[in-house]
């Protein structure tokens, strides 16, 4: 299994650290309050689609460019089919929330 | 005449016939219209709950379903070790249930698993590793599991080819469960299905479950790929599938499914007499009647249904092994594969109710399933017949997320977060 980094090229799974999986949401608040919906945190923190298929999930590249992406990646395959920079897709929902 | 028992009387009269007496092991089922309990997943848990329920709680009207085939999946994909070197209130009596179940399991089953008892040792590498292992060491003493300590210089003399001056990680002893072991894993799928198929079990294999069976929000059976089939009660005993399976049913689990991979060697002349874990890294070892060493170490770390692994696993594998023991240096790998392991976000297993009325969960048992097959198929078996939890399985509770009473023996689930 190699990782597309979209600055660095293909890489090896050795330069990446896994995350998991990035469909999660904190609760909201801002600041979130620990406490308040206990059992929205619960759920953020302990339970999983855990798919077999497509997986949207968390890869940090620490030993190259050390961007956090979102890799699209089959969990029956291995084979990643979408790799983007974390931040952008973060811009993106942000910019989808405002509009 | 069918060969029913094995024994020795049965083994010298099949002998003179020239062995065409033997019958297979269990029937090819058909699945009926509707049983008292239906079990999902004929692995080693399942199988051992489906003879468990038949033998200890009387409920004969149990079937199996398997969407592939009887010994395909993790029970023969482990690396056979045995033991119950726990610490935690929580898991120490169950394991250890598990492990005299083990001690009696050729009886019960009618059947060789062999059984071997010839030791686990944790070695420690560190002051600090030491004190650890003491304290372990002590919990299991009080819980009246075996556990000795020993100083370098007795594991220098079991082992004399490690690499104890190491200069970053010389071994100072370790911790050894006499007790444990290895047991041959597809004997116990083979041994336990043929004991359930003894006593009635209807063990259905190529039957994929694809739904649950509802009446007014109570599981009431399961669809599959070979019909409709009714049911009292559904247990879920589906290892790397259980948040799949779950999922049919509207439930999300906090589990996720990894890889973890392991590892044979060619055959080699007897040297490693029981099985050996390195302290320093994550890597344990043991060899097999046939020769073979069989080890492994670390899951991989992501995601992943795919029953294989990646390079930078067996890399790091084999840098522990290099470390612990130098002389494996030039010995051939014969196979290495992978398997799913429903890792749990404490680390620890779930034998529980759900919120479904009719639907039973055992999952989450991470990369430590296989020691507990035993256990896991009696607590379960008490739980779909009794409808409470078996006095050694009470903290495995599918709530305890929620209620923050987590089981973190090890301090991680799926995702250490050690990086």
């Amino acid at each position: 299994m190699r990782i597309t980094c979209p600055c660095c090229g293909e890489r090896g799974l050795d330069e990446f650290s896994y995350r998991g999986d990035a469909t999660l949401s904190r609760p909201a608040g801002d600041p979130p309050l620990p406490g308040a919906g206990a059992e929205a945190w619960a759920e953020y923190v302990y339970l999983r689609d855990n798919p077999s298929g497509p997986h949207r999930e968390l890869w940090y590249h620490g030993a190259g460019c050390r961007s956090w992406l979102v890799v699209t990646r089959n969990t029956r395959t291995h084979e990643i089919l979408d790799t983007e920079r974390a931040v952008n897709v973060v811009r993106a929902t942000r910019k989808d929330a405002e509009a | 005449m069918r060969t029913d028992r094995y024994s020795i009387v049965s083994l010298l009269r099949e002998t003179v016939r020239g062995h065409t007496g033997w019958k297979p092991a269990w029937r090819d089922a058909a699945p009926a219209a509707r049983y008292d309990v239906i079990i999902v997943g004929g692995g080693g848990h399942g199988l051992a709950t489906a003879f468990y329920l038949a033998s200890r709680y009387g409920i004969r009207n149990v079937a199996v379903v398997e969407k592939g085939w009887i010994g395909g999946g993790n029970v023969g994909r482990n690396t056979t070790i045995v033991r119950s070197n726990y610490l935690l209130p929580g898991n120490v009596p169950f394991y250890e249930q598990s492990m005299k179940l083990w001690e009696g399991l050729e009886q019960d089953i009618n059947y060789n698993a062999m059984v071997s008892q010839r030791g686990v040792l944790n070695l420690f590498h560190s002051d600090a590793q030491r004190n650890a292992y003491v304290r372990r060491g002590n919990a299991m003493r009080l819980h009246g599991v075996d556990a000795e300590l020993l100083d370098a210089g007795t594991v220098r003399r079991k082992l004399p080819f490690l690499n104890f001056d190491d200069a970053r990680f010389p071994i100072l002893g370790g911790l050894l469960q006499p007790r444990g072991g290895t047991v041959r894993h597809d004997a116990v799928a083979w041994g336990y299905a043929r004991a359930a198929d003894r006593l009635g079990v209807d063990i259905i294999q190529n039957c994929e479950v694809t739904g649950f069976l509802t009446e007014g929000g109570r599981v009431t059976g399961v669809e599959t790929t070979r019909g409709p089939i009714g049911a009292g009660k559904v247990g879920l005993a589906c290892a790397g599938n259980s948040s799949r399976v779950a999922s049919m049913a509207g439930l999300r689990l906090p589990i996720e499914s990894h890889v973890l991979q392991a590892f044979v060697s060619e055959g080699l002349k007897p040297f490693i007499d029981c099985v050996v874990t390195f302290g320093a890294g994550h890597f344990y070892i043991s060899q097999s009647d046939k020769g073979g060493l069989v080890f492994g170490g670390d899951i991989d770390g992501y995601n992943s249904y795919a029953q294989r692994g990646n390079m930078p696993v067996i890399e790091d594998v084999c840098e522990g092994g290099m470390a612990l023991m130098p002389r494996i240096g030039r010995v051939r790998l014969l196979r290495h594969w992978g398997g799913l392991m429903d890792m749990s976000m404490d680390g620890s297993p779930i034998i529980d109710r759900t919120p479904r009325d009719g639907l039973y969960l055992n999952a989450g048992w991470c990369y430590g399933g296989f020691k507990a097959t035993p256990a896991s198929g009696l607590c379960f078996a008490h739980l779909l017949a009794r409808d409470e939890p078996h006095a050694v399985a009470t903290a495995y509770r599918l709530d305890r997320f929620a209620r923050g009473a987590v089981i973190d023996e090890k301090g991680m689930g799926a995702q250490p977060n050690l990086h």
